[in-house]
């Protein structure tokens, strides 16, 4: 059988990269949360923080060692499957690259080793440091990764020579037009997941009565989060949005499924686009609303994919439903958020078994709306490898479709296997939870009652903690 | 005047490479003679030994790839696709390795899938960066700047003899490293293990010393063409010497030297090599200048590196002061 070498290199490449980013979007949001824990730990005295401050620092180990080990086959696979690219944009790209490495890769993967084994070998500050030190790493491997991506969006700053792009201004490369709209909505997607991983297994403790003490604290942080981010990123993803339609429209069209630039868009909440014969089958949608929110005008007319000859269209039906499921998670988020901030208002937030129940399975929903978020933004960027500079058809390897396809099935049986397996180790890990405190306090906090002051100035907040319960 | 800056970056690459294979070196290293330890607790220092440390060793080979495309895209671009096979064979055991640090604590006690995983997937890398070095060494075949060879052209004897030395040599780097860091009977263990590598690894940089010029007259001519035999001939002298040093400081119990010396053993092999190679970055053809990227480019990163690299030499000499002195089986976090 004839496969095409090209296809099986993004197939790959896809298949890499996703795997890849659901680890660094978790340890983003996690490093950052272990570095407040260690702060509030320091702050208060609080046992409590520490020990949940180790307790994620496991998790964050497993998912951190996945994420430095799927990245290292990232930055050699824009060689192997994709030395074009390399070739012609490297001369604008590498620059970026080689700064994540040096700005980000080094603190994380460096700090990372005394945040997992200074316990009780390094005082408290440098604990805590290294917890910054880390988090700051992550957040400036994001920057420059959503830097070099968003110049294959938004390609600025450059002057094509001999078939070579060439710098001409760092600044307009690297602060591209849709880079601060996606690092934005790129951090904020990371800090959600995670929050939204706390709130499960919050709510996991909750509905098997553990950790009497420890999940109040983590769901009411992770809850407080979900509250703020998940109104924010609805604010932020429209402000990309925006910055789509103005810079690349045939993705709006295809992520609206909008085939008839004549027409004023209905926001459809159901179709089956069919590229071939160009038009949509079984509709369902509110008429003029997609207008209103691209144009801001109820008749407001935008670019549809007729205005784009057929080879130059992204494939719309995996970029027109994978853009429902990110928005549709992220509706579901928001809708959480209110829910148990009402409950929480009330004083019933940690007794709702009816609330908690199901959110101890919500854990995927970041991850899942994450992902196909980026399947939008990057099918959407076909037939592009970088926008209207470089076709993804031109940027390929000379290597055989036997090579590529032998280790795309190799890439998806060890990447199968590993994360079955972390997947796993994680679950175990949760299931064990946190070390109890030198003070465990009694299964059901109602009936707790302080049982000595070994926690410094503990009897105080013990009661206070008892009735915040 | 020529642009200096492709010089600059191909040394700076030299450095990042050769600093990996030290300091990744040692932990692939210890990886492999985990074959060699049956005892669960010796096991566990053995890997505790370097767990603090893999994560930021790893992270120089990604400034190797990544200097590489940063600096040499057309250098990258040749070489990946020539040597795609290893490359993703050192990958995917890269991955097996890595994830076998905290697998293997998290699996316990059904964790003898992972110590497989650790033992073969450092094997397989150290194995693969050697096949990778050899390949490279023996050259690559290029027509109007691309990749023109085939799928298999990096399998030579050449290639997989190199192979076998990287082996040799990243164990020996891991035997030393389990002198310094370990106490007792694994550490005289390790001695006895180490002086046999000692010896097997001076035998491969003879082979390989021998080999290369008998392979290409360019190498043959750079080392044995006036003057340069003349200033050249202390290599060899030197290599004898620290070598022997080592076997020395292992004798008497020395904790640090050995594990130094082998080292310089690497830095010393690595610089004859390069001395061999430089200008050229994908032998035959393509020299550093050509497959330089442009100036702009090059200028930007190298600025990042000449303030960067030492910030992070110096906080990773302080991460390994923080772990400094033998290893205890309270060392895990777990």
């Amino acid at each position: 059988m004839d496969f095409d070498p090209v296809m099986l290199a993004r197939l790959q490449f896809a298949f890499t990269i996703s795997f890849h980013i659901i680890f660094p979007a978790f340890t983003i949001g996690l490093s950052a949360y272990i570095a407040v824990l260690l702060a509030m730990w320091i702050k208060t005295n609080r046992e409590r923080y520490q020990k949940l401050a180790k307790f994620w620092t496991k998790i964050f180990a497993v998912s951190f060692g996945m994420g430095v080990v799927s990245g290292i086959v990232l930055s050699y696979q824009f060689g192997t499957n994709w030395s074009e690219f390399s070739r012609i944009l490297g001369n604008v790209l590498g620059p970026l690259i080689g700064y994540e490495v040096l700005t980000a890769f080094f603190l994380e993967a460096t700090f990372l080793g005394v945040l997992l084994f200074g316990w009780g070998k390094v005082p408290r500050w440098l604990q805590l440091t290294a917890a910054i030190a880390v988090a700051f790493g992550t957040l400036m491997s994001a920057f420059w990764i959503l830097s070099a991506n968003s110049w294959m969006h938004t390609p600025a700053g450059f002057e094509m020579r001999d078939g070579i792009a060439y710098p001409v201004d760092w600044i307009k490369i690297i602060f591209n037009p849709s880079f601060p709209y996606r690092f934005a909505h790129m951090l904020l997607a990371a800090y959600l997941t995670t929050a939204v991983v706390v709130l499960a297994v919050a709510a996991r403790y909750r509905v098997a009565g553990r950790f009497p003490r420890q999940s109040p604290t983590m769901l009411k942080m992770a809850l407080g989060m979900v509250m703020l981010l998940a109104p924010l990123q609805l604010f932020i993803g429209d402000l990309h949005g925006l910055n789509t339609a103005k810079h690349q429209p045939a993705k709006i069209a295809a992520m609206e499924a909008h085939w008839h630039s004549d027409k004023p868009a209905p926001l459809l909440l159901f179709a089956w686009p069919d590229q071939q014969q160009q038009t949509n089958h079984a509709e369902i949608g509110i008429p003029n609303l997609a207008s209103l929110i691209i144009t801001h005008e109820r008749d407001g007319l935008f670019p549809g994919l007729n205005d784009f000859p057929v080879e130059d269209q992204p494939p719309v039906l995996p970029v027109f439903f994978s853009f429902r499921i990110m928005v549709g998670i992220g509706l579901l988020l928001i809708g959480i958020g209110l829910l148990g901030g009402v409950l929480w208002w009330r004083g019933r937030l940690f007794d709702a078994q009816w609330f908690m129940r199901p959110l101890r399975f919500a854990w995927p929903l970041g991850f899942i709306a994450l992902l196909a978020g980026w399947m939008t933004t990057e099918i959407g960027r076909q037939p592009w490898l970088a926008h209207q500079v470089l076709r993804t058809a031109d940027a390929a390897s000379p290597v055989s479709a036997n090579s590529v396809l032998v280790s795309l099935l190799l890439f998806v049986l060890v990447y199968g296997v590993v994360f079955s397996a972390g997947i796993y180790y994680i679950n175990r890990l949760i299931h064990k939870g946190p070390e109890p405190e030198v003070l465990e306090a009694p299964a059901s906090p109602t009936a707790g009652r302080p049982l000595s002051g070994a926690e410094s100035g503990s009897f105080d907040t013990l009661n206070r903690e008892q009735s915040d319960a | 005047m020529p642009d200096t800056l492709p010089l600059i970056w191909g040394i700076v690459l030299a450095v990042a490479v050769i600093v990996y294979t030290i300091l990744d070196g040692f932990d692939l290293g210890v990886g492999m003679l985990f074959g060699l330890e049956k005892s669960e607790a010796n096991r566990d220092l053995m890997m505790n030994s370097v767990a603090p440390f893999w994560d930021g060793n790893e992270t120089w080979l990604v400034l190797g790839g990544g200097g590489l495309f940063v600096a040499f895209p057309l250098a990258y671009s040749i070489i990946m696709p020539a040597l795609y096979i290893p490359v993703i064979f050192m990958l995917l055991a890269l991955i097996f390795r890595g994830v076998a640090f905290e697998f293997r604590h998290v699996a316990k006690p059904n964790h003898h899938w992972w110590d497989k995983a650790f033992l073969f997937g450092s094997l397989g890398a150290a194995l693969s960066q050697g096949i990778i070095l050899g390949a490279l060494l023996q050259g690559i075949t290029v027509v109007d700047n691309r990749f023109a060879g085939g799928a298999f052209d990096w399998l030579t004897p050449f290639s997989l003899f190199c192979g076998a030395g990287v082996v040799v040599g990243y164990a020996t780097l891991g035997a030393c490293w389990l002198n310094l860091k370990t106490i007792g009977e694994l550490q005289q263990k390790m001695q006895r293990i180490a002086t046999w590598l000692l010896a097997g690894l001076l035998l491969f940089i003879a082979l390989v010393s021998l080999w290369t010029p008998l392979m290409s007259p360019r190498i043959a001519e750079k080392w044995f063409s006036l003057p340069n035999f003349y200033f050249l001939w202390p290599v060899p002298t030197i290599t004898g010497l620290l070598a022997f040093s080592v076997y020395l400081a292992l004798r008497k119990n020395k904790s640090l030297w050995p594990f130094l010396g082998t080292a310089g053993l690497f830095i010393i092999s690595f610089v004859g090599l390069a001395f061999s190679t430089l200008p050229l970055i994908v032998p035959p053809d393509i020299s550093v200048y050509q497959a330089a990227a442009a100036h702009e480019s090059q200028l930007f990163s190298i600025l990042g590196v000449l303030i960067l690299l030492p910030i992070i030499l110096i906080y990773t000499i302080f991460v390994y002061y923080i772990f400094r002195g033998k290893v205890t089986p309270e060392s895990g976090y777990h």
